[in-house]
């Protein structure tokens, strides 16, 4: 058995060009050293402690719970440097790059943050830093685009398909494939092939390790329920894995309902429960036709706008583990609009994702929300959206 | 006769035709629309190719470059299914051996063993799949094996060697061999070495060594084969030709033409 995961139940593995196999394999071996060696913990503790910003603080969002009816905390993964959960892999990561000596790090973006994470992993390790991203995304996440800039990442524009996140994976990829030598890629959540679905949730488990201490230490109990949002899920991954063996608790990983699921316009793969098949690498819930051609997904949120996801998420699912549940753009967008005003907090609009079904599903004893990222980037669509209604 | 049988002999008519290596060029099903494509599957038959490689085009190639993603791209665009892709084949493979080169996903949709049958159904001899390597590959290859439908595998620049055994032992109908990093296109020059290149793969494996990506000139091709090569695959050049010229069909029998004569004599 190896070291790494490759499945999670049937879902996983490494469905890539034979090129990027050796690499594949060198990667894992790195990880696996780097993950058991103490200097390599200490580098990347001390990162996330002086310079991210952790322990992220769990907040009791009072106004919030009073309007659901039940108490609900925060998890405040928009306050970590850079502004979401990303950061935490991003340079758990760019330090393994440095270790296997490759300067150059390709990753891709959908809503920008781990965009930003990477060029920002990559200006502070001293590391050449490109950034595919698709150019619907670069519309609608421009101060993203100027802030990678700024931080010295060169932004590469995808102009295929319906120019959002999977197009920007598979630029990246082919990115890879043709410089796999000099470069290492930084896959910005839980997905693609092994070993990056378990080192990536390896990366993220922070949040939950630091959450459940949290919620043990200020309300003398475990949450009845963990919720978090789930694009690829690497937030969610990371703050489920640490409750998993906590089998009283509810874990639910809430998915991008789009214009409803029977429009077949969304980006919730998980609930959806179509056939599973390959994307980017990995067997896993995806979104696609009859003859296997990947479909669109379609989000309010770029960083949801995903037709697939994380491997050990449709094992959780099919587990009976955790369940994952659709929350449409609309309510999305009225849970960003409500935790603004009731809480003072702008979440990204992927996390308003999990703070609406919190809020519009009770009852429940007690529910600990990933905030993953700050709404900031989101503002002028989202504030247009809004102005709309 | 089996797909791995008519293979081999895909690969010794090439001989017969005086070619020092097979030719096999590769064509988008689908592009730039069903019919065109059928007619050029057929003027390759009849230009020289010994063999084919019909591409299903699927929605996220990784492997390919550009020309070919568009390529692929513009067929699903033009609402090419798999069944219509493999009708094509069907057409082709009255004259020469087919090889059908597919993305995993649309082969998992279908199902490994109902998708060997069709292949098998529309008279195709073998079966590449380029996100399919070794470690993922033994359902597949039991499944082609039991239907003599060859699976053939790809091997990289970036492949150590003893990886390259274990996936030349497992290879049937020839061994891809990818002669550079990176994705399919055409390129200005081939990687140095070639020759090493190609042996390395033929010491590894007892069926015959075709190679591909970048191999977009008849003097490419010609060097291919100098460098001891069973097989040449030429792709993207020839699908650019397929999208760009006004008579596609007869522009990509000039083009087969001319590989040909480079690989003669």
């Amino acid at each position: 058995m190896s070291a790494v995961e490759h499945r999670f139940g049937p879902y996983g593995g490494q469905y890539v060009p034979e090129t990027l196999m050796p690499a594949l394999a060198e990667l894992e071996e790195a990880w696996v050293c780097a993950r058991e060696d103490p200097g390599f913990r200490a580098e990347l503790e001390a990162l996330l402690r002086d310079y991210v910003g952790r322990p992220s603080p769990l907040y009791e969002a009072r106004r919030l719970s009073e309007a659901a009816g039940h108490p609900i905390y925060l998890k405040r993964e928009d306050l970590n440097h850079t502004g979401a959960h990303k950061i935490n892999n991003a340079l758990g990561q760019a330090i393994l790059a440095k270790r296997m000596g490759k300067r150059r790090i390709i990753a891709e973006t959908g809503a920008g943050m781990h965009g930003v994470a990477a060029a920002t992993a990559c200006a502070l390790l001293e590391l050449e830093c490109i950034v595919y991203m698709g150019t619907e995304d670069m519309r609608r996440q421009r101060p993203n685009v100027e802030r990678m800039g700024l931080l010295g990442a060169c932004v590469e524009p995808v102009e295929a398909g319906a120019r959002t996140l999977k197009e920007a994976v598979s630029a990246a990829i082919r990115d890879w494939v043709t410089n796999v030598e000099s470069t290492h890629y930084i896959i910005g959540s839980c997905v693609g092939p092994a070993p990056y679905p378990a080192m990536v949730r390896d990366l993220q488990r922070v949040i939950g390790d630091e959450a459940r201490a949290q919620i043990l230490e200020r309300t003398g109990r475990l949450p009845q329920r963990v919720l978090a949002c789930v694009g690829g899920g690497s937030n969610s991954i990371g703050m489920f894995i640490p409750f998993v063996a906590d089998v009283e608790v509810e874990l639910i990983g809430v998915e991008a309902g789009g214009e409803g699921l029977q429009t077949g316009r969304h980006g919730a793969p998980l609930t959806a429960a179509g056939l599973p098949g390959v994307l980017h690498g990995a067997f896993s819930a995806i979104m696609q036709d009859e003859d296997g051609q990947i479909l669109e997904a379609h989000s309010i949120s770029a960083g949801l706008d995903y037709p697939g996801t994380g491997p050990e998420h449709a094992w959780l699912r099919d587990s009976g583990r955790a369940r994952y549940v659709p929350v449409t753009d609309g309510e999305a967008l009225e849970a960003f609009a409500m935790t603004a005003r009731l809480e003072g907090i702008i979440p990204a609009l992927e996390s308003a994702h999990a703070v609406a079904w919190a809020v519009a599903s009770g009852p429940s004893e007690l529910d600990l929300v990933c905030l993953s990222g700050r709404g900031d980037k989101d503002l002028v669509e989202a504030l247009e959206l809004l102005g709309r209604k | 006769m089996t797909g791995i049988e008519r293979i081999a002999e895909g690969f010794e008519s090439a001989r017969a035709s005086g070619r020092r290596a097979a030719l096999m060029p590769y064509l988008m099903g689908g592009f730039p629309d069903l019919e065109t494509s059928r007619r050029i599957g057929i003027a390759y038959a009849a230009s020289g190719a010994d063999l084919v490689e019909l591409g299903v085009p699927f929605s996220d190639p990784l492997a390919d470059g550009p020309v070919i993603h568009a390529a692929g791209t513009a067929a699903l665009g033009a609402g090419a299914k798999l069944h219509d892709v493999l009708e094509v084949g069907r057409a082709i493979a009255d004259h020469i051996p087919v090889i059908v080169m597919c993305y995993a996903n649309p082969i998992i949709a279908r199902g490994l063993e109902r998708f060997a049958d069709e292949l098998i159904d529309a008279g195709a001899s073998g079966l590449i799949v380029p996100d399919l390597p070794l470690e993922e590959a033994p359902a597949a290859l039991g499944v082609c094996d039991e239907r003599g439908l060859a699976l053939v595998p790809l091997v990289a620049p970036t492949t150590p060697q003893e990886r390259l055994a274990r996936i030349g032992t497992q290879a049937r109908g020839f061994l891809y061999t990818v002669l550079l990093t990176g994705t399919t296109g055409e390129r200005a020059g081939l990687q140095d070495g070639l020759a090493g290149v190609v042996a390395r793969a033929a010491a590894s494996t007892s069926v015959p060594v075709a190679v591909g990506f970048g191999i977009s000139t008849p003097e490419q091709a010609a060097a291919a084969a100098a460098a001891g090569a069973d097989g040449v695959i030429v792709g993207s050049r020839l699908v650019r030709a397929a999208g760009e010229d006004e008579d596609p069909v007869a522009a990509v029998g000039d083009l087969v033409r001319a590989f040909s004569s480079g690989l003669t004599g």
